[in-house]
């Protein structure tokens, strides 16, 4: 074996290189200025330098201590990837050794660093268990430099002493490695060192063994020594104080996947209890539970297949290969990062896997929910993290999870509307469709106290978000459609009343909270946006609820001048005509006289000048003659007409330009009798297809040259 | 193996019918679980709860045994119901869960599995610790640290232990599928390491979830009434209210303690219903303490926050701890911690 090793090790030097010439080319460019000593650096350092010159004068003495530090290690790198001295107390080596000892303790190292000072430690160096010793990551390993490293050891340069402290580093650094799928190619090697002599009768081994042993044992039949108690007690013990002060050093950015599963190491922290560390779980096979295991073997007998073990469902394919025989995970909750597993629980009907998600997802908002907390600024990262986990979740499944949706109704109450904000509203666009006498009190008052209190931002953040669960509810909908076409699983009446009833419930409430937040913030065109952006985004058979709404934004405009609305309210308008075709549901009596109602309002509004006038709705858009008084607008009847409205003044303008270039007056009256129908004309002309669409439907126009000032309303 | 056809319309599906609006649908992740809400909609706390009129042990009880879980201190945790878990295994759980205590006690992890571990898990049945013929039996977890003595042929000294139980758990236990073991509510004595060895173990191998079981101070007003209501033949202690201020720099704890006879007199007078208590009565209970306390000190106690409540039954404290001093009224304690916990999990 030894030959194709010794190969592999040379292959691996060589792919080495790449990390140094990396590191040879940052060095050169950034810190052959700071130094001076290197004369021919390339061009573009040589102009940094000029630059950094200038900077350098008003560089803290910390920022320069700093610098010449690195530039200190580095150099020391260099000397070490070139140097081939022998002398143990040469005293270029004793200082540059020093140094890397004292900044890989401080600070640890790079993985380029790790790189070149295994490859000294392991190629014979005289100081290599110095160096081992002295290895620890800043960061992470490379892969590829734990594989090189274990190539030196094919070739015999180093001591047995010196392969053993490799190892217990291996084992020690194994969670930084960055990846390991090539390291786990290179078990059959630490399997055959067992024969060594002098490796052979190592603990740690032994007990790598020995857990094989206990998990299968018809996999390992050497026999081990009986008693054996102590097997990793020294293997972390020589880096892990550095390991932990350089972890907390770059607490901000390494990554919580290395914390322990188990919280017992850090009892620090009384608020942190042990089993609420925000770990998603692994996703792995239970071996622990005999019951589940022992389900297996029978599902063996019955099946003659083999179960797959989720840990080597990699691709598609094997799910599509496997499916037949995929063990679940042990703990549910690890699917959540696996979108195959989501694939595969989402065509599976097995009730227990939605209570286990069900369950663990509850507890864990609950028990993470920041805002219960009284020190939440370190955890509030790792819980928006959750919950954009979840959120992603929920739009690949495309389906909300009911725990979710209660964590909200337990937690929005005592929300500040701050914390995790974005996240938190986001999940809100995924409340599953319910009755939505539950989601009232629970969802909505909360929230209404939240967005009458706070900024405009947060306001068109709460209708952006109400929005997506509108657009959610009727895609989940549009799906029920299909899967309900066999009437024997659920009359259509039903499930399509319920929908109706919530979405129409849920459009009033918006409707409520926007025209309340128009007022409070003035009627801020920002928020006029989304307000009609909720009510554009959906052609569907909610629109029927929305006219009504519309109008009550509406009532506000007289007070503001401004045509800037235009665009969005046609498009409104285009859209609310679309209802028209959708009308083939079946829906109550009740729902068309509103329906006929709303429509009457409009035309009202638009076509008999009779806007404010008939109290056709409770929440309708009748003012009082006093109130319409107060408004000082004149001709309140007629301002909200084809000619007069704000959205459509701007045509009506440059229709009296064409019309009378002479008249700089400005009559609107005069458009009226046979100019009514030119206008209208006109205003088809400008492209104006959904006003044109509701009044030829709307208006049954007696004649089409007749004065129009009584429209019937048909539907 | 779980078959994709073997879920079907288990009791979720016969559930449903009973919520409002059929929402029968493909979306299994929301809808299919409605029905777990429909019992106590979010933890709130019920208005009027009733005395456990068997609050006897059943035959079957090792006193023993029961003995054990008396006089002393138990953290509360809640728990999720636990997949697959099969009382048949008990003696395998404790096999494993000796190795993978011992692992984590060595913080390595390869361990023989056997005797010389130095400590020794045994799982068993709490037989006869049930509120109705539906709950599920307890089970009690127990470490022994096997003693360094070795001419000392004396028992394991226990180390650490924990009980799991749920009584009167009737409700969840409907709700939930046959797959599922509804021990909802743990109780543990000894040091929290093992605590947490134990719960990660339960965690990954049943795929559940231990919280922290705290009480509010509205439940613990709940459990000085309920208390003080019971009849204790042998010795009664005082019942000690404490209430804690927050001040600056160190909260300030009041202790109030009152003769039991004198709170059972006042319960007795507030008590309309025997065999059942309201939340008005709770609340008249506490008022006529705090004004009576206000009478004398001029403080308003309801002002305050009530920490810790000590009877001759039991004695409860807001972090989550509790100590069962009667093992007749054991069982009326525990429906009121079991259906804490339910509440918390659902």
């Amino acid at each position: 074996a030894l030959p194709s090793w010794e190969i592999e090790g040379m292959q691996q030097r060589e792919n080495a290189k790449n990390p140094k010439q990396a590191l040879q080319v940052r060095r050169s460019s950034l810190s052959a200025w700071q130094i001076g000593e290197r004369t021919a650096g390339p061009k573009t350092a040589d102009l940094k330098s000029a630059q950094k010159h200038e900077k350098g004068k008003q560089q803290s003495a910390s920022d320069r201590a700093g610098n010449s530090t690195q530039d200190h290690l580095e150099q020391a790198l260099t000397y070490f990837e070139r140097g081939k001295s022998s002398d143990n107390f040469n005293e270029v080596l004793q200082k540059h050794l020093a140094t890397v000892e004292s900044i890989a303790l401080q600070r640890g190292l790079s993985p380029e660093g790790l790189d070149v000072l295994l490859n000294v430690a392991l190629s014979g160096h005289l100081v290599n268990t110095r160096i081992l010793k002295c290895l620890i990551p800043a960061s992470v390993i490379a892969e590829s430099s734990v594989v090189s490293a274990v190539s030196w050891l094919c070739v015999g340069k180093c001591s047995g002493s010196t392969q053993l402290l490799f190892l217990r580093w291996l084992i020690a650094m194994f969670d930084f490695i960055d990846h390991k799928e090539k390291l786990h190619a290179l078990y059959g090697f630490f399997f055959c060192s067992l024969q060594d002599e002098k490796l052979g009768m190592q603990p740690h081994l032994q007990a790598l063994l020995s857990l094989y042993k206990l998990f299968c044992p018809e996999l390992v039949s050497i026999t081990l020594p009986a008693k054996m108690k102590t097997y990793f007690k020294n293997s972390e013990s020589l880096w892990k104080a550095a390991i932990n002060t350089i972890r907390r050093r770059n607490q901000g950015t390494s990554p919580t996947s290395q914390q322990l599963i188990l919280g017992t190491g850090h009892p620090q922290s009384r608020k942190r209890k042990w089993n609420t560390q925000l770990i998603l779980p692994a996703c792995s096979t239970d071996a622990n539970n005999p019951t589940r295991s022992k389900e297996i073997n029978h599902a063996d007998i019955l099946s003659h297949s083999e179960s797959f073990p989720v840990e080597q469902l990699h691709t598609f394919s094997q799910l599509l290969q496997n499916i037949h025989r995929l063990e679940f995970p042990s703990q549910m909750g690890s699917v959540l990062r696996n979108s195959l597993l989501l694939h595969y629980i989402n065509c599976i009907k097995d009730e227990s896997i939605y209570l286990r998600l069900y369950y663990w997802m509850g507890q864990t908002l609950q028990e993470e929910c920041t805002w219960y907390k009284l020190d939440n600024q370190q955890y509030e990262e790792e819980f928006k993290d959750f919950l954009d986990i979840v959120y992603k979740t929920e739009c690949f499944l495309q389906e909300g999870f009911s725990s979710c949706e209660e964590f909200l109704y337990k937690s929005l109450p005592l929300w500040d509307g701050f914390c995790c904000r974005s996240q938190i509203l986001r999940l809100v666009s995924w409340i599953p469709l319910s009755s939505f006498s539950e989601m009232k009190p629970h969802l909505c008052e909360p929230l209404a106290q939240l967005f009458f209190t706070s900024s405009l931002y947060f306001k068109c953040s709460v209708l952006e978000s109400l929005k997506e669960l509108l657009q959610n509810w009727l895609n989940w909908h549009v799906m029920q459609l299909d899967v309900e076409s066999d009437p024997k699983i659920s009359p259509l009446n039903t499930t399509l009343s319920g929908l109706v009833n919530s979405v129409a419930e849920l459009i009033h409430f918006v409707g409520w909270i926007a025209t309340v937040a128009l007022h409070l913030e003035n009627n801020a065109t920002f928020l006029l946006y989304f307000i009609l952006d909720f009510y554009e985004t959906h052609s569907c058979p909610s629109l029927v609820f929305i006219c009504v709404r519309i109008q009550r934004a509406l009532k506000s405009l007289p007070f503001v001048h401004s045509f800037r609305y235009r665009t969005n309210l046609v498009a409104a308008k285009e859209n609310e005509l679309i209802k028209k075709t959708i009308l083939q549901f079946k829906f109550s009596s009740q729902t068309y006289q509103e329906y006929n109602q709303y429509i009457m309002a409009m035309v009202g509004c638009l076509w008999t000048s009779s806007a404010f006038q008939k109290d056709i709705h409770p929440q309708g858009i009748r003012l009082d003659p006093e109130v319409l008084k107060k408004t000082r607008v004149q001709e309140v009847r007629n301002s909200f007409n084809i000619v007069h409205h704000p959205a459509l003044m701007g045509y009506a303008i440059l229709f009296l330009q064409q019309a009378w270039p002479e008249d700089k007056t400005l009559n609107f009256n005069l458009i009226k009798g046979r100019r009514w129908n030119w206008y209208l004309e006109y205003l088809y002309v400008q492209g104006l297809q959904g006003l044109k669409l509701f009044i030829e439907s709307s208006i049954n126009r007696v004649s089409q040259v007749s004065q129009t000032k009584s429209g019937n309303v048909q539907v | 193996m779980d078959t994709p056809d073997s879920g079907g319309m288990t009791p979720l599906g016969r559930k449903t019918a009973e919520t409002g609006i059929n929402f029968t649908s493909t979306t299994r992740f929301s809808r299919g679980l409605t029905f777990i809400r429909t019992h106590t909609l979010f933890g709130q706390s019920p208005t009027r709860r009733i005395i456990p009129q068997t609050s006897l042990l059943q035959e079957n009880v090792d006193p023993q045994k029961i003995a054990f879980l008396l006089r002393k201190q138990w953290t509360l945790y809640s728990v999720t119901p636990m997949y697959k878990f099969s009382y048949g295994n008990l003696k395998e759980y404790s096999r494993l869960l000796s190795a993978f205590v011992a692992a984590e006690k060595q913080k390595g992890l390869a361990v023989e599995v056997g005797n010389d571990l130095g400590i020794k898990v045994t799982l068993s049945t709490l037989l006869g610790l049930k509120g109705t013929d539906q709950d599920q039996v307890a089970v009690l977890v127990q470490i022994a640290s096997r003693s360094q003595l070795p001419f000392e042929n004396a028992e394991n000294k226990v180390v650490w232990s924990g009980w799991f139980c749920c009584i009167s758990g009737d409700d969840l236990l409907e709700s939930v599928p046959e797959d599922f073991t509804c021990l909802s509510l743990f109780l543990a004595n000894g040091a929290e390491s093992y605590t947490a060895i134990v719960g990660s173990w339960f965690q990954k191998t049943f795929d559940c979830y231990f919280s922290r079981l705290t009480i509010s101070p509205l439940n613990l007003a709940w459990m000085a009434a309920m208390w003080t209501g019971c009849k204790v033949d042998s010795h009664m202690a005082a019942t000690e209210l404490v209430f804690s201020v927050p001040c600056i720099p160190q909260s300030l704890d009041i202790s109030y303690a009152i003769h039991s006879e004198d709170a059972k007199a006042l319960w007795d007078t507030v008590q309309k219903t025997p065999g059942e208590v309201t939340q008005e009565e709770v609340n008249l209970f506490m008022d006529c303490l705090y004004s009576h306390f206000h009478r004398h000190f001029k403080i308003h106690l309801s002002a305050t926050r009530l920490v810790k409540v000590s009877t001759s039954i039991a004695s409860a404290h807001c972090d989550g701890n509790i100590k069962i001093l009667h093992s007749k009224h054991l069982i009326g304690v525990l429906t009121l911690l079991t259906e804490l916990a339910i509440s918390q999990i659902q």
